[in-house]
């Protein structure tokens, strides 16, 4: 089977940091793969050289086959990579149906094209069924997302994400700063994806969740990628190990 | 979003305050409500609202523009000078006014976009762009005017800044001015009401464009999403600069309008008309509950914001209180407006979270 993304030797400094340091990994179809790592490892910085906020200062991207460098993540939305930042890229103003169409608002026409407004009974409805098919319901959809809670606003990013037809997901720890109910929720939206088959990159902290959720973990230290490992053949103390940098599988034992 | 009750029971108030009071101090001798006063105050609060409606676009943007008060000046020069010109090469009235206002909405339309693509393109702060704007636009006004009131305009312009669409004449009736202008002098001329004066009507049309754009389009829509987290206005691939290029273009077009309407109504272009307007019109937005940190507020908040502020004027110049006060007064309840809205936001706040 083919990747459906395929990192090759990725290479980023920031002035004399390398932040992410000869990376190539594979994701694909219908796989949920863990990144891990401590505080600084480069996680962040390798999915955002894949999403187009940073650009690799060597290395390539193949995203369906293709080769792909996005200039800006609006580019890499438009092939389907769909990103849930930490901050979420939501606009707390606004009603749960106005940010998962954000950007790409609905419209009526009227005479011609010449008057457009906006159809948000259509965009309402439309964000009603991308949170009930993944099993979220809100009391009201119409109220600014201000008045949500940190678990809601992580779900309606995760709906606009699916609603828009992600092809791959990248979640930048999704379950911080959550209660744990609502970490709870989020890891069940992630097995819903995964049924789907979204292949997912699920960048986390927490060990449990990830061997809850993943196929596969990639660890990282100090902007290496330390090991890969099917989730079956692993567990949470070796992996700690590998976090910690007291094992490494590129290094001779 | 922000409801504004209290300041539609605050204008409420200070109308049956007014009534009362001024009935009082003249011992019943003048009414606050007449036709004619309701009609002096709205003529009077459209050019701070107006450049307000410019200003609320901009600020719900994210935005601040400082410059439309120097910018309804250098429009109202430009539409006089262009007005004349057309008039005195032989074009008809009506189509000299017509190129009177294109001069006006477009001379103030270009400021705007240099503004806006100094601060969108080349990220200065908007604050210090429309500042530095302000003082060109001074001068260029001055400069264009040779330091006078721009006059010698055809004496029929007279009429297109002073007019209304409906007159009345108690005891004779009424009619429309665009069907028949009355044609009366002495007593019937006192005891003539008119009623929605054009530069009204034209203002509310502004405010009826602008609430539709704000509420029901992809523009007003994104307006919102860039002042309330411009990060995720950016990722979701709103064409930021593009908008706010928009933003401060319409902004200037508006403080133009308000030139072109002063020009008709005093017949002459002057350079220094908008000079003290910018802090009405920020008074009158912030009053309306736009928050300054952008993303939220509405075109009829303005409109309240405008309404406060010439009731309390007026209403002051009635009751023979010494102008000074009117800006002790006003100041006052900006600072209120704001000091309201952030404790309503705490027990919102806190009813969410509890
Ligand atoms: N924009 C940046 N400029 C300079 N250094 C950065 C920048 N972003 C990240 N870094 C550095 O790169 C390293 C990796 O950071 P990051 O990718 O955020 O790690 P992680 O997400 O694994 O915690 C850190 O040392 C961090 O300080
Ligand atoms: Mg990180």
């Amino acid at each position: 089977m083919e990747p459906m993304l395929s990192i090759k030797n990725m290479v980023k400094r920031f002035g004399g940091l390398v932040a992410v340091n000869d990376v190539s990994l594979d994701v694909y179809p219908g796989e949920v793969v863990a990144l891990l790592g401590d505080n600084g490892a480069g996680k962040s910085t390798l999915i955002k050289c894949v999403s187009g906020v940073y650009h690799a200062d060597e290395g390539e991207v193949y995203f369906e086959g293709q080769l792909v460098r996005f200039s800006r993540p609006i580019e890499a939305r438009r092939h389907g990579i769909e990103t849930i930042y930490q901050d979420l890229a939501l606009a707390n103003n606004l009603d749960v149906g106005s940010n998962i169409f954000l950007g790409r608002e609905v419209k009526k026409r009227y005479l011609g094209g010449l008057i457009r407004t906006l159809d948000n009974d259509f965009m309402l409805q439309q964000s009603q069924m991308a949170l009930d098919s993944l099993g979220i319901h809100f009391p009201d959809l119409t109220q600014p997302i201000e008045s949500l809670s940190g678990g809601q606003r992580q779900a309606v990013a995760i709906a606009r994400a699916v609603y828009w037809d992600a092809k791959l997901m990248i979640m930048d720890e999704p379950t911080n700063n959550l209660g744990v109910p609502e970490q709870r929720k989020v890891l069940d939206t992630i097995r819903t994806l995964r049924e789907r088959g979204v292949p997912i990159i699920l960048i986390s902290h927490t060990l449990p969740d990830i061997f809850a959720v993943s196929d596969r973990l990639i660890v990282m230290h100090r902007g290496r990628k330390v090991t890969e490992k099917k989730i079956s053949e692993t567990n949470t103390q070796e992996i700690v190990q590998y976090m910690v940098g007291a094992l490494d599988d590129t290094r001779e034992q | 979003m922000i409801s504004r009750v209290w300041a539609w029971a605050f204008l409420g108030s200070l109308i049956i305050f007014f009534v009362i009071s001024v009935q009082i101090t003249t011992d019943g001798r003048v009414n606050f409500l007449t036709i004619r006063n309701s009609q002096n105050i709205l003529v009077a609060i459209t050019p701070v609202l107006l450049l307000g409606l410019g200003q609320t676009l901009v600020i719900i943007g994210a935005g601040i523009d400082l410059s439309v008060g120097w910018v309804m000046s250098l429009a109202s020069v430009l539409s006089a000078l262009a007005l004349r010109a057309a008039f005195n090469s032989g074009l008809p009235l009506f189509l000299s006014v017509v190129i009177g206002f294109l001069a006006a909405v477009v001379g103030a339309g270009f400021v705007g976009f240099l503004n806006g693509v100094i601060i969108a393109k080349l990220k200065v702060p908007a604050f210090i762009v429309t500042l530095g704007s302000s003082f060109i636009v001074r001068g260029v006004a001055l400069l264009l005017s040779e330091n006078t009131t721009v006059i010698g305009l055809p004496r029929g312009v007279r009429n297109y800044g002073n007019d209304a669409l409906i007159y009345w004449i108690q005891g004779e009736g009424g009619g429309l001015y665009f069907l028949k202008r009355p044609d009366v002098t002495g007593d019937l001329l006192r005891r003539m009401n008119i009623i929605l004066p054009y530069p009204v009507v034209l203002t509310a049309i502004v405010v009826g464009i602008i609430v539709f754009v704000l509420r029901k389009t992809q523009f007003g829509r994104h307006t919102y999403a860039i002042g309330g987290n411009l990060e995720a206005a950016l990722r979701t691939g709103i064409p930021v600069d593009r908008h706010l290029i928009s933003l401060y273009v319409l902004s200037s077009v508006t403080a133009g309008i308000a030139g072109f309407l002063s020009t008709l109504r005093f017949t002459a272009g002057s350079a220094v008309i908008g000079d003290a307007l910018l802090l009405s019109s920020i008074a009158a937005v912030i009053i309306g509950g736009v928050s300054l940190f952008g993303g939220a507020g509405t075109v009829m908040g303005t409109v309240i914001g405008s309404l406060i502020i010439a009731v309390l004027t007026t209403g002051l110049v009635m009751l023979n209180v010494q102008a000074f006060w009117q800006f002790i007064v006003v100041g006052t309840v900006v600072i209120l407006a704001v000091l309201i809205d952030q404790s309503r936001d705490l027990i919102i706040g806190r009813m969410n979270t509890g």
